[in-house]
């Protein structure tokens, strides 16, 4: 958990007070709309179908108690009582009030959080994976280094006009678990042949109308290198990408456009020449940065002790729930619990002020004070002692956060959709619950196993369909709301991009699809019991597109 | 279109000069890029401070040569979202060192200020009358910065390792 000191306590101070001032100014009329709307966008704040949403930034996904309460308390005093949960480990409040907006971000600031730049033309929140600093197969925590480039990118002179946002992830793994290659810019931990640990960079990657996959342009950047790269990389893209059509603004566009070769000539010539100035990280600096992440004081404990085990062989429900939920730490005798915010017919990633709360009770007691959020809209505690695991489990299941279908076709990404975007074509959310309740039953949703479902309300895809092992497009025909299937996208280590099935279905039909998907894949997989991204690997989309448009 | 220079309204000593009108000796002009760069060794022989307003759309490397020539650069916001010209700054500045006066133009207001100053502006044509007047105030609105750049204010991370730390407020 990092640590804010005196610098960040007191910019995010100045910024709330910018922001108080811009806010009076257009409630008096001496901004117009036009020339507000860019201020407010880099602060998070989104002018929606119904209200004024903020989108709060959650820096690598990383939250302390403290931090989750405030969020609770705004929820609760300037909101319905509830938060929802995004891809980007960012919350969003969906009823704010305009005038009430500079109070609320004071009270976000006195816990050290910010909508700063969770919108607008900038460099957005940095992610990472989930799980930094307690899985077992990183090199090391990848949050330092997002720190280091969230400061960096914060309030940039130069790169706050850009030609459109800009997404950076970090990871730290050969396990992708911060889906790296659809960001605009990612950076991987790795060792080279000589040991040293370095970076992969990779550029261009996004989804949207246009998807790409980022591309690798440095295989190794030595760490004392990575904000000057990272300059170089945004000034390239600052001067030379796109600005006459919104829809080629991204830098993937200009990856594409000039070759990931080209894009990386440029970007190597700019570099050179800032690369020994005053963005080298000295070893000083990161130490201090790395200094201000605390981390837990764990006991020496051992793995599976015997009052989990008894527990396990005791309770068929709490086994299911520890095989699906549950994680194994890179410390002996500990866990990472995942929690997930899909319960039946609920909303994807929606949680509400009185589970924030518990759940904050419940990670001071069993997770040192931490809470995790991840892209997938679920929740973590990163560091629970494993002989806690059943006593959390019946606390968990009285808030309504044990809910095992982590990882199952249940436990659907999904963006807020026409029900709230004013850039949405369909509904998302509703197509979320009719097919958590087709598959309510358990063992039907074990039987089909690890299955990701994405469903987006449009083309802008927040809702990352095409690396959904089942995605799904809301577009609108002729005044109604159809969908567009395609199978076998992911986000992992081995990103691809999904394939379309064939011509979209009504709303009515949607979860029907989806059923019919399912039915083939059990007739499908091998004898050994595939995962269903493998059988479509293995035999194609043509049999599942046979199942689905035979009776159609 | 008040002119803002260290700090106040200024009047401004330099006239634009179009790429047909004949220049008057001595007087400081601001030429367009595309006169500049055809009429190069007249203009840079003339008596009198030379300006060059040039387009957010061309490389600021083909300006470099002449740096040593001009005394100032206009550089072009055609609207207040459009940030190439920060770019061009902070090269201006930082890589090719010109040291002249860099003037911004165009859709310039005061929520950019702080920006500005940071990528190396030093001279700026203000949209609005009233934001000209809160200059000051909107210029001083951030005590702590997070990236080294040609104004030489010193970055968190490392004022963090030469232990200063600021007053809390």
């Amino acid at each position: 958990m990092y640590i804010y000191d005196a610098f960040d306590r007191r910019l995010l101070a100045e910024r709330v007070l910018e922001f108080r001032d811009q806010v009076s100014r257009r409630l008096s009329g001496e901004l117009s709309e036009e020339e507000f709307k860019p201020l407010r966008l880099m602060n998070g704040v989104y002018l929606q179908l119904h209200a004024y949403m903020l989108r709060i930034a959650i820096p690598y996904g990383t939250l302390s108690t403290l931090q989750l309460r405030k969020l609770a308390e705004i929820a609760r005093k300037y909101d319905r009582g509830y938060g929802h949960f995004t891809t980007r480990q960012n919350i969003q409040f969906h009823w704010i009030k305009l005038a009430e907006l500079p109070d609320a971000m004071a009270e976000l600031a006195s816990v050290g959080m910010h909508g700063m730049q969770t919108s607008g033309n900038n460099v957005r929140n940095i992610t990472t994976d989930q799980w930094a600093g307690v899985a077992p197969d990183e090199i090391e925590d990848p949050r330092i280094w997002a720190e280091l480039i969230r400061q960096h990118v914060t309030l940039h002179p130069e790169f706050s006009f850009m030609p459109r946002k800009f997404k950076i992830a970090v990871g730290a793994s050969h396990r992708d678990r911060a889906a790296l290659r659809i960001h605009d810019m990612a950076l991987r931990l790795h060792r080279n042949a000589a040991g040293e640990t370095g970076f992969e960079v990779m550029v261009g990657g996004g989804l949207g109308r246009t998807p790409y996959l980022a591309q690798t342009i440095k295989p190794f950047l030595p760490k004392r290198d990575a904000l000057s790269y990272v300059e170089a990389v945004l000034r390239t893209y600052n001067q030379f990408g796109r600005r006459d059509n919104i829809w080629k603004a991204r830098i993937k566009i200009l990856v594409h456009d000039l070759g990931a070769e080209a894009f990386a000539k440029e970007v190597e010539g700019e570099w050179q020449s800032i690369k020994d100035g005053a963005l080298v990280l000295e070893p000083a600096m990161v130490a201090d940065i790395a200094g201000r992440f605390r981390y837990p004081d764990y006991k020496k404990l051992d793995d599976s002790p015997p009052e989990l085990v008894a527990a396990r062989r005791n309770d068929r429900v709490f086994d299911a729930w520890l095989s699906n939920c549950v994680t194994n730490h890179k410390v002996p005798g500990y866990a990472i619990v995942t929690l997930s915010l899909k319960p039946e017919g609920g909303t994807p990633g929606d949680c509400t002020a009185a589970q924030m709360d518990k759940l904050a009770d419940l990670a001071d007691r069993y997770s040192f004070g931490e809470v995790r959020v991840g892209h997938e809209q679920n929740l973590a505690l990163p560091h629970v002692a494993q002989r806690d695991l059943p006593a959390l489990w019946r606390e968990l299941d009285a808030i309504g956060l044990a809910q095992t279908n982590v990882n199952l076709i249940s436990d659907i990404i999904s963006c807020p959709g026409l029900d709230y975007c004013s850039l949405a074509n369909a509904r998302s959310i509703p197509i979320a619950q009719e097919i958590t309740r087709r598959f309510h039953d358990l063992d039907r949703q074990r039987n089909l196993g690890r299955l990701h479902i994405n469903i987006s309300g449009c083309i802008n895809a927040c809702g990352h369909h095409h690396v959904g092992h089942i995605g799904i497009l809301g577009v609108e025909k002729n005044g109604e709301e159809f969908y567009q299937i395609t199978l076998g996208g992911k986000a992992d280590e081995n990103a691809t991009l999904g394939t379309l099935i064939g011509p979209a279905v009504p709303y009515a039909q949607v979860a029907d699809v989806v059923e019919d998907i399912a039915a083939a894949y059990l007739d499908l997989r091998d004898q050994a019991g595939e995962l269903f991204i493998d059988t479509v690997k293995r035999i194609g989309i043509e049999p599942f597109r046979e199942r689905v448009y035979a009776a159609r | 279109m008040p002119l803002v220079e260290n700090g106040q309204i200024v009047q401004d000593r330099y006239r634009y000069a179009g790429d047909e009108e004949p220049i008057p000796g001595r007087v400081p002009v601001i030429v367009p890029a595309q006169r500049f760069l055809t009429d190069t060794d007249a203009l840079i022989r003339r008596d009198g401070s030379l300006g060059v307003l040039w387009p957010n759309d061309r490389r600021i490397a083909e300006l470099a040569p002449w740096l040593g020539h001009l005394a100032l650069v206009a550089l072009q916001f055609p609207k207040f979202r459009d940030g190439r010209a920060y770019s061009q700054a902070r090269l201006l500045r930082e890589t090719y060192g010109f040291r002249g006066t860099l003037r911004a133009t165009g859709d310039v207001l005061r929520d950019q200020f702080h920006f500005l100053i940071r990528a190396g502006f030093d001279s700026f044509e203000v949209k609005k009358p009233a934001d000209a007047t809160a200059f000051v105030q909107a210029a001083s609105r951030y005590s702590v910065v997070y990236q080294p750049t040609a104004d030489g204010r010193v970055p968190a991370l490392r004022r963090r390792v030469q232990r200063a730390a600021p007053s809390e407020s």
